[in-house]
């Protein structure tokens, strides 16, 4: 595979990475997707890891840059299905995740997105506004 | 140590495609050896990270995985070669957060604190060997 599909349902971007990634294609990735946020106008994206058997510090760091760009795109990036066994490693290599969203489910995943899109309508003169 | 080596894959490190393949060969010596999820990736991890510098701060190298048994204890050793640049200074490297590129800077030491044995040997301009041991608990 050369490149890692995005969906686009709705407001979000979804993304399931079912491989085990090389540095480029995980780089290829996070362009593809800070591409279509600027692109499209998405509020959210959601990435599913549960195939994932493994996050180093490379994906690692792949993630929180996602969420920090798409941030500052206007749009709230949510990792969805992190397998237990990954979440241990990754505290024992030192990596927190800091400024990642996560979720144990795509279906907890979405709930979060649509509670921030509410939130941020709330904020920012949506229904309810007081401005 | 008396422990003997067997069952042993000699890889390539050259390109970004070969740290995963490698990836995939620690974890299926992991898995043969009946070591628990949580010990197959963190040992899986700590080769990925050590793959990782091999290729780009060693300009690419080798591994030797192979599996070893030292009674009653069995484990995965991992030997990691290069003839690049070496680590002039050990200590700073292994510290968290220190980079020469433009990683986190955790590869090294989050490795040492995913293995149950690891050693760095070094010189400069004649290269690096680290040693990665994860025995079965
Ligand atoms: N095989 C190697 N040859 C030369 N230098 C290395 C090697 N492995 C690691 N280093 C040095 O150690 C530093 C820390 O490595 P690491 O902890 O993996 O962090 P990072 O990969 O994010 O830089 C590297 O930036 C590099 O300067
Ligand atoms: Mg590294």
């Amino acid at each position: 595979m050369d490149r890692i599909p995005i969906l686009k349902m709705g407001p979000f971007l979804l993304v399931t990475i079912q491989v085990d990634m090389h540095d480029r294609l995980a780089m290829m990735l996070q362009e593809d997707l800070t591409g279509r946020i600027a692109a499209g106008g998405a509020t959210g994206v959601l990435i599913d890891i549960s195939s994932l058997e493994m996050v180093d510090s490379f994906i690692g760091r792949m993630l929180g840059e996602i969420a920090g760009m798409s941030r500052i795109l206007g749009a709230e990036t949510v990792v969805v299905g992190m397998q237990p066994s990954v979440a241990i490693t990754l505290v024992e290599l030192g990596l927190s995740l800091k400024g990642v969203r996560t979720a144990l489910n795509v279906e907890r995943g979405m709930e979060l997105l649509r509670a921030s899109v509410d939130e941020s309508e709330a904020t920012y003169g949506g229904p309810g506004s007081q401005r | 140590m008396a422990a003997q080596a067997h069952n042993a894959e000699r890889l390539p490190i050259r390109a970004q495609e070969d740290v995963v393949l490698i990836r995939q060969t620690v974890r299926d010596f992991a898995k043969q050896l009946g070591m628990s999820l949580v010990d197959q990736t963190k040992i899986v991890t700590a080769a990925s990270e050590i793959a990782r510098n091999t290729l780009i701060y060693g300009g690419g190298g080798w591994v030797r995985i192979e599996v070893l048994e030292s009674n009653p204890r069995r484990g995965v050793r991992l030997i990691f070669e290069d003839q690049g640049p070496g680590i002039p200074d050990i200590e700073r490297a292994l510290q968290d957060g220190f980079t020469t590129g433009n990683g986190l800077g955790l590869g090294l030491g989050g490795a040492r604190r995913l293995s149950n044995e690891f050693e760095i040997v070094s010189r400069p301009g004649e290269g690096t060997r680290i040693t990665l041991i994860r025995w079965k608990l």
